[in-house]
């Protein structure tokens, strides 16, 4: 078995090399020597860097002797020594790499289970080496989630813009150059920021689980929103090793979800978006996706809710590969907090009968339909419209997550999701939207982007739900309650430790501000490190264009990487969902430290937690949604996507049905 | 025997291997990784296979002749053997795990024990006709011919 060879490490100013994806370093970790012999062989063919392990320690103990060796993951589910499910946990964990399973079982229960786990996707055996060609994707997603994190508004429209060409021609095989070229002055931007705020990185990372959240909220009401500082929190909340920059940090965040959720209210007339209610959401555990929760936020109407959930539960792992990938900005949805937008049930839009594509432009269209029965129950109470049955329906195209029986309903969703003041989103778009074989993955990372500004904010609550789970505390717990976890303050268990950092430099900033419209403050003080290594988890708070009325979306689980507040989202971690899996992981950003970048949790491999504050305005806004700030760019690049939507669609359904043979 | 007439009994040869579901689309998946650079790889593989399901058939043996019999570690070991089955692309042997598993959930011990039979049968099925297919594989090359690409449609 090949060792990773040092030279393969790459210094953290190193942007993603020039061959990528070919290069890409990867571990499968496989019981069955027929699978891994053919397995690695397959991944020679792609040109990755393959090394290869027979048994889960072998993989961990090869994973911790090499920290940054290797970009992510392949798993098998079923191994003796030890669950692919608990090496998938560890890994997010640990590593924050993205991980993608691989089964000959497809059972729903099975790939579900990935999903929860965080892994970025989920290949059904017998692998093709299609699904492998595009497993980068996975790596990318990350780095650029976390990336996207960091960046603030200043640095964001210019990036957006970017992002949005870049996205347009994001398909299978990305524009890389352009890719690569925004990437890499990203990264030199976050190095430089991370040299900067070095002391940053030596903090261990705080996670905030549910409980730890609570006891926050709790100490947050005591006190009074208006009146609760860092300090008094701490103090109230008397958990040992909680620094005040902690608190400090998660209450930005938490302040910039709770303006959020408030923003939404407008729309939302049969949702009650209350502080506690929010704060109730925040903590549920609806399958990750606690789209009442966010209803009842206000965050949603009621079709997005269930469009968001629909996408949210991307059966990232659906295709093959995809675990959650974690979050793949572009499949996020775009915002529905959009004042201008209007949900209501009658309006059709102009997506009329439109197929069922994905509505939502984020929302990760693999849905299966068992996936989306699923969902449906969740749904079901929050939105009485929803189109949850259609899912059940429109499970066919996984691409689309909910559209089926509701036409309506669809074109209502993509008319938020644009926010802007695109009227009419092609319904292909969801698929064209939906990069292939993230279909999984993308529901994870199609957070619910509720980002009024016209990108779209995700809740990255799929992708986080999933990335969470490795390192939430409760292995079920989907994810707090999707739209909560983008509460502000949530830095939703930082996989790897490196919360901390960020915290702590977030907490330079000034945490109490609370709204903070972009944050750029933070961008200085976290430098990020473009490391193609994916240092920074997917830290996906955007700064958010303009205002931030969007309390960040803080998908909750996902790493509360503090490097929203960075200008610049590191995205180290490379393409990763994917569910998700992300991602899960497929990348692995060891987010640096946590000021610098919330942790990518759009790990489609591997769970991460990402926090990702939606309030950053369209930060969440994955890539989808940062590109198409504009309407101008959404428009097009819809156009553009949906073009080859439909062969995109069916490579996603392929890629989705790993197995199908031809 | 001459190339050509050696050529078109390969195919035809491999043709019914295909037909009659001794083997699957993966297989072909198999023979696109193998080149020049790598001219042994199936066979390598293949000879994974059924070293590692020889081993796997004689831990089922052992776990159904006990008196207390666990049917999750016989679908553990069944369901590693559909696995590697599905991955070399020997399909009738892959859809006996399926039939077997089946039996396990409903720990049904007679079901089991006459898949395990069908498994060992299949397995030695698809063993001979792969060496077949290998050794007309060599006389080909011997001869100076080349192994004609298999394409097939589904």
């Amino acid at each position: 078995m090949s060792t990773a060879s040092s030279s393969s490490v790459r210094k953290p100013s190193e942007s993603v090399p020039l061959q990528f994806p070919a290069g890409l370093r990867v571990l499968v970790v496989d019981d069955d020597p027929t699978c891994l012999m053919i397995l690695e062989k397959m991944l020679r063919i792609c040109r990755y860097e393959v090394t290869k392990c027979s048994r889960a320690e072998d993989a961990l103990s090869v994973l911790r002797r090499y920290k940054n060796g290797f970009d992510i993951v392949l798993s098998d589910v079923h191994m003796p020594d030890m669950d692919g499910f608990k090496l998938l946990e560890c890994i997010g964990l640990e590593m924050d790499l993205p991980v993608i399973m691989m089964s000959v079982d497809d059972g729903k229960n099975v790939v579900m289970k990935g999903v929860t786990h965080g892994a970025c996707d989920y290949l059904i055996k017998p692998v093709r080496i299609e699904a492998l060609k595009n497993i980068w994707q996975h790596v990318v997603r990350k780095r650029k989630n976390e990336w996207k994190d960091l960046e603030q508004s200043g640095v964001e429209d210019v990036d957006r813009q970017q992002k949005a060409n870049e996205e347009a021609d994001y398909s299978s095989s990305a524009n890389e150059g352009s890719w690569r070229n925004s990437k890499r002055r990203k990264e030199d931007i976050d190095d430089a920021e991370e040299r900067d705020d070095s002391s940053t990185l030596k903090k261990p990372r705080v996670v905030w689980s549910v409980e730890l959240h609570q006891q926050f909220v709790g100490a947050v009401n005591q006190l009074g929103i208006e009146k609760a500082v860092p300090k008094k929190i701490l103090e109230l909340m008397n958990v040992p090793g909680l620094t005040r920059e902690n608190v400090a940090s998660h209450l930005q965040k938490y302040r910039l979800y709770l303006r959020r959720v408030s923003g939404m209210t407008l729309q939302q007339s049969n949702l009650n978006n209350t502080f506690m209610s929010a704060q109730e959401a925040f903590g549920s555990t609806l399958n990750g996706l606690d789209l009442q929760t966010l209803a009842a936020a206000g965050q949603l109407q009621p079709q997005s809710l269930a469009t968001l959930q629909a996408a949210g539960f991307g059966r990232s792992t659906a295709k093959s590969g995809m675990p959650m990938p974690l979050v793949d900005q572009r499949n996020h949805f775009f915002s529905f907090e959009n004042p201008k937008l209007r949900f209501s049930d009658g309006q059709q839009a102009h997506l009329n009968g439109s197929k069922p594509m994905n509505l939502l432009h984020g929302i990760p269209t693999t849905m299966e339909p068992k996936q989306l029965a699923n969902l449906q129950q969740h749904s079901a109470q929050s939105h009485g419209n929803m189109t949850m049955q259609a899912s059940a329906q429109g499970g066919q195209t996984s691409s689309q997550l909910m559209q089926t029986p509701q036409p309506q309903a669809r074109p209502q969703i993509l008319n938020e999701c644009t926010a802007t003041s695109v009227t009419r989103l092609p319904p292909t778009i969801q698929q064209s939207i939906l990069p292939n074989g993230t279909a999984g993955s993308v529901l994870a990372r199609n957070e619910f982007t509720t980002n009024s500004r016209g990108g779209g904010y995700n809740l990255i609550s799929p992708a986080s739900t999933m990335s969470n789970f490795p390192m939430n505390q409760t292995a079920e717990l989907p994810g707090n309650s999707f739209p909560l976890q983008s509460t502000p303050g949530m830095s939703s268990i930082v996989p790897k430790g490196r919360f901390p950092d960020e915290v702590n430099s977030v907490s330079d900033i000034k945490g109490s501000d609370g709204f903070v419209p972009s944050y750029d403050m933070f961008r200085d003080l976290h430098p990020q490190k473009s490391d193609w290594d994916l240092q920074h988890v997917g830290v996906t708070f955007d700064a958010s264009q303009g205002s931030l009325d969007i309390p960040t979306a803080a998908f909750g689980h996902q790493g509360y990487a503090s490097s929203q507040q960075n200008g610049h989202n590191r995205h180290t971690s490379t393409v990763g969902k994917a569910m998700f899996l992300l991602e899960e992981g497929s990348d692995n950003g060891n987010a640096q430290s946590m000021g610098q970048q919330l942790n990518p949790l759009f790990d489609d491999g591997s769970v991460r937690v990402k926090m990702e504050r939606a309030s950053e305005t369209s930060s969440q806004t994955d890539l989808f949604s940062e590109h198409f700030g504009q309407e101008e760019d959404l428009m097009s690049a819809l156009l553009k996507q949906q073009q080859g939507s439909i062969a995109t669609a069916e490579s996603e359904l392929e890629w989705f049905h790993h197995n199908t043979p031809v | 025997m001459e190339v050509g007439l050696m050529q078109r009994q390969w195919v035809e040869y491999t043709k019914s291997l295909f037909l009659e579901d001794f083997l699957d689309s993966q297989f072909i998946e198999l023979q696109k990784l193998q080149d020049e650079g790598n001219p042994d790889f199936i066979a390598e593989v293949v000879s994974l296979f059924f070293e590692d399901s020889e081993r796997l058939l004689n831990d089922l043996t052992a776990a159904l002749a006990q008196p207390d019999v666990d049917f999750q570690k016989i679908d553990g070991h069944v369901h590693q053997l559909k696995g590697s089955s599905s991955s070399i692309g020997a399909q009738r042997v892959k859809n006996v795990c399926i039939t077997m598993r089946s039996f396990c959930e409903e720990q049904n011990i007679e079901g089991c024990l006459r898949c395990l039979q069908q498994l060992k049968q299949e397995i030695c099925l698809v063993k001979n006709k792969l060496e077949n297919l290998f050794r007309m594989e060599q006389q080909i090359v011997a001869a100076g011919g080349s192994i004609p690409t298999t394409e097939l449609i589904f």
